[in-house]
């Protein structure tokens, strides 16, 4: 994925150019290790601050609903389901947009890098199979594959779905993927242990809706955990209360999630909330045949009512 | 001011000592990182670590607490009465606090601690801890505490500060509060004060020039309030920014709060939970009108009152301490020094001469 | 150490419904510990948190004024979750008030001096409180000319009709009141919205005249531009702020324009003040 950015900015600059676009959302370079910031470029003259790396995680399609201007925008496989998403759900026009697509290996788990590490990481080198951390007083190398993103490791749609023009040729896609392998795990234990695992799971959780906020699929205006009348849970840090938000919030993206991960990597806890949004995955995959994101033509399953739609889990 | 000398192997025991009569917290390892939790009977701080992921705030000011409860119980001769609920009365003890940290306290005393108004749980609950420092001699790179009004060495918030000294911590005692809990730790080997001065000014030189990072905020103070605040900047500063409420919850002096009731059946509270000024429903009216209803009204007041209402409230600095979570832990990259810095060196632009 | 979170409790003394659309009522409070009505000795432009358990607080603007003894009074707006659950409550029913807040309007610096006080629709509470004050025969020497300029939509949509109608015979205050339109054919006062009758009617600004502005943003938006062509100096413009607040005593962090909390350090402030914060409000 190193070696792509050349090619990025010839396209944004050229989009720029021939005023095909206002502006074009893209990452910058972070200001710390392991992080790119995403920023807008609106003159030609300032493509060269746009970066490509393994550090660009955080899902673009995030910034594009509510906008007016004409956008280019960089998207991965995911970015790029997720902005068929924001077409269907009309949170976008896809004439607005010039989708400047790039084929994915997969982006840098910036948690596990961190606690890894013996110290504060200070520098990340990365190359096509392994990525080097540089701390005060240490240096290790690691496979990629060892320090990827849970998500980009099991992902089998690395290529973008839909695109104006492409970063670099279309990857392959990964194959005899098991998507669900931890699902079915949780899906097997008891009610107790259930209840224990989804406790321990989000302990740690601190209300800061990191995870909602980084989620390109949570736009509603006023989300249900700040309605006030009727107020649907409580504000404190009871457990039932953090529960609900993340059992309500992954049920509202049933469907719609395309696991970008953009949620567990913007929690600052490190919270795997992804187990409950890929169980709703699965669940769509089985009872509808459905990935989300993969069609501008058909509406997601829980969008519409077919009367041949499953009904065995009514009881 | 005196200088004591800790062994090692007896900083545990006055630990347990202290487990008596205080109720004590240090950083733990978890699965990741560190973080602060209460010292059970056989449990130590470990103290090998840089900082803790979330600030040690919540021990004096906790994410949820209870302010009063009440009744709806018609039956009830208080019923619909608020009534205050009994407040911390055992002494505890932070070990191990890092001194940004402590010091992040005395900024927030400011706002709890007014001429006029005091809040009672969040000046209780000081008043009942003490806090027991553990200088910094490996400062993280995204520390910025010596530029922020801090340092890895400062003493202004702690009761007692620790100096690793090889096989013993140096520990200067500088409030009364320090001293009885000394006392009560049984640690009372006086050091050679001389001697021991000068190895914590050593070790603090050196802990300084580990320092990296660093802020300018000479500025500040002089740079006009509407002027900074129309600054172009804050579009392109805020893009980025998903309005979360991470920076906000891990800073050690962000102190905003919500006021909630909770019932349950006819019993309820009234509790207290941390806000975040990142979030659009902290300000909206009645009405719906939302005085900061934009990502870049609410990004530019975090920075605002940070860098720049605090410090012309209070004249005596930021408020921050340089600690670095924010930046350490922000999603997207919103970089408080980047920020700090454009603040400061910004020049409003004068009014262009007509062209002749 | 005082809790300034703890609400004093009272009890609904009486409900007025002010207003045709039935969205505004008037609750007078007595309190249940009568020391504490001492305690909450207020001045005119002050507010204080309306306390329902279960439901949560409301800042709303003092109506009563300080010289009437033995009761609190407020007109509060049905909008939100504790408005909308007080205007379900009874007479009898037990809630609290936490206050007074606020600095109210600054009635040492206007002392001897000429008021224009301008309000319109529902924000007329405080200016209620303030005409009462002024027109206690122990204060109405204190104070020069007096003219109201209150505007509402309609006139059923004015608050304290009986009182305005008082005041309006009276000869130690000018009254203008106005209705942005009716079909009534016995309304006998001014038609037309707040900052144009104010045009018409209020003295010209001098070092001796204050303006106290109370209403909707608005209202407040039209009449500023009309102060400042009658001559008002920016800090004889005097207006009182709204914020979203919960502790009310500066410490929660929301209510705040700049440096400044809308809670403690106002919720008055003279234009002059205003023009040097953010206009966060």
């Amino acid at each position: 994925m190193l070696g792509y950015i050349d090619k990025i900015r010839e396209i944004a600059k050229g989009i720029l150019e021939n005023n095909k676009v206002d502006m074009v959302i893209g990452f910058r370079q972070g200001t710390v290790p392991m992080m790119n910031e995403p920023c807008i470029i609106k003159r030609p003259e300032d493509v060269d601050n746009l970066v490509w790396d393994g550090n660009c995680g955080i899902n673009l399609a995030n910034y594009l609903p509510g906008r007016t201007e004409k956008i280019g925008v960089i998207a991965k496989g995911c970015d790029s389901r997720n902005i068929v998403n924001h077409i269907i759900e009309n949170k976008i026009n896809r004439e607005q947009l010039y989708i400047i697509g790039v084929p994915c290996k997969g982006m840098t788990d910036r948690h596990k890098l961190a606690a890894l590490a013996a110290g504060e990481i200070v520098a990340v080198e990365e190359s096509a199979n392994s990525v080097m951390i540089k701390g005060a007083d240490f240096e290790n190398t690691f496979p990629k594959h060892d320090v990827m993103q849970q998500n980009c490791l099991k992902c089998t749609h690395r290529n973008p779905v839909i695109y104006d023009a492409l970063a670099v040729d279309l990857a392959d896609e990964q194959t005899d993927i098991d998507r669900y392998a931890d699902v079915r795990q949780i899906e097997e234990l008891s009610v107790e242990a259930k209840q224990q695992h989804f406790t321990d799971l989000f302990a740690a959780c601190i209300r800061c809706y990191a995870c909602r906020n980084a989620c390109p699929l949570c736009y509603c205006p006023t989300c249900f955990v700040d309605e006030s009348r009727p107020q649907w849970l409580g504000k404190g840090q009871d457990a039932i209360d953090i529960h609900t938000f993340h059992f309500l919030r992954a049920f509202h993206c049933a469907g719609r999630c395309t696991d970008c991960g953009a949620c567990e990597r913007a929690c600052p806890v490190g919270i795997n909330m992804r187990t409950l949004t890929k169980k709703l995955e699965k669940d769509c995959a089985d009872l509808y045949n459905w990935e989300a994101g993969l069609t501008l033509d058909t509406r997601p399953p829980l969008d519409m009512y077919d009367v041949g739609d499953s009904d065995a889990f009514i009881k | 001011m005196e200088i004591l000398k800790i062994k090692k192997d007896d900083l545990s025991k006055g630990l347990d000592a202290l487990k008596k009569s205080y109720r004590l917290f240090g950083p733990a390892k978890t699965e990741s990182c560190h973080e602060f939790k209460r010292l059970e009977q056989d449990e130590q701080p470990d103290f090998n670590f840089s900082n803790t992921r979330l600030s040690p705030k919540a021990i004096i000011y906790p994410q949820s607490e209870t302010m009063f409860t009440y009744s709806l119980d018609e039956n009830d001769e208080d019923a619909h009465i608020l009534k205050e609920v009994n407040s911390l009365d055992a002494p505890q003890a932070v070990i191990g606090i890092r001194p940004c940290d402590a010091d992040a306290f005395l900024l927030v005393k400011r706002n709890f601690d007014a001429p006029d108004y005091k809040d009672p749980y969040w000046l209780n609950a000081y008043a009942k801890t003490t806090l027991v420092g553990l200088a910094c001699e490996k400062p993280c790179p995204t520390c910025f505490c010596t530029t922020a009004g801090s340092g890895p060495f400062s003493e202004r918030g702690v009761d007692i500060l620790l100096a690793d000294a090889g096989d013993d911590y140096l520990a200067k005692v500088i409030t009364d509060k320090g001293s009885a809990l000394a006392k009560a730790a049984g640690w009372d080997a006086p050091s050679d004060p001389d001697s021991a001065t000068e190895e914590i000014e050593r070790l603090k030189t050196a802990a300084e020039e580990k320092i990296s990072s660093h802020v300018e905020t000479d500025h500040l103070d002089k740079i006009d309030t509407t002027a900074l605040h129309q600054a172009p900047f804050w579009e392109d500063t805020a893009f980025a920014c998903i309005n979360c409420g991470t920076c906000t919850f891990l800073c050690p002096t962000c102190w905003c709060f919500d006021i909630q009731d909770e019932t349950c059946g006819a019993k309820g509270e009234r509790l207290r939970n941390w806000d975040s000024c990142m979030f659009p429903i902290f300000t909206v009216h009645g009405t719906g009108h939302n005085p900061r209803g934009t990502k870049k009204q609410r990004v530019r007041q975090r920075f605002m009152h940070k860098l720049k209402y605090y410090v012309d409230k209070y004249e005596i600095g930021i408020q921050c301490v340089g600690c670095g979570r924010c930046i350490r832990s922000c999603p997207v990259n919103i970089d408080i020094r980047k920020i700090c810095n454009l603040m400061n060196h910004y020049k409003p632009d004068t009014v262009e001469e007509p062209a002749s | 150490m005082q809790n300034p979170y703890l609400p004093y409790p009272v009890r609904i003394d009486e409900i007025i419904t002010e207003t045709e659309d039935k969205n505004l009522k008037t609750f007078k409070f007595v309190f249940l510990n009568p020391e504490d009505e001492e305690k909450f000795a207020y001045r005119a432009g002050q507010f204080a948190e309306l306390s329902i358990a279960g439901k949560g607080e409301i800042p709303i603007g003092i109506a009563s004024s300080p010289t009437e003894k033995g009761f609190v009074m407020f007109t509060v707006n049905k909008v939100g979750l504790v408005s909308t659950h007080l205007h379900a409550m009874q007479v009898g029913d037990i809630m609290g008030i936490r206050g007074p807040l606020g600095n109210s309007y600054p009635w040492d610096v206007v002392k001897g001096k000429n008021l224009v006080i301008i309000g319109g629709g529902f924000a007329f509470t405080t200016l209620r409180s303030s005409i009462i004050y002024l027109l206690d025969p122990q204060n109405r020497a204190d104070y020069g000319n007096i003219d109201v300029i209150y505007g509402a939509r309609t006139p059923g949509m004015l608050l304290y009709r009986d009182e305005l109608a008082e005041w309006e015979a009276r000869d130690d205050i000018n009254m203008h009141i106005t209705v942005d339109g009716t079909d009534d054919p016995d309304w006998k006062y001014n038609t037309g919205f707040v900052p144009t009758i104010a045009d018409q009617k209020a003295p010209p600004g001098d070092d001796d005249t204050y303006a106290i502005i109370c209403g909707p943003p608005i209202m407040i938006k039209f009449t500023q531009p009309v102060l400042d062509r009658n001559a008002y100096a920016h800090d004889h413009i005097i207006m009182s702020l709204e914020n979203r607040m919960k502790c009310g005593v500066g410490m929660c962090g929301r209510c705040n324009i700049g440096r400044e909390f809308v809670c403690k350090d106002g919720p008055v402030f003279t234009l002059a003040e205003l023009n040097k914060t953010p206009k966060e409000y």
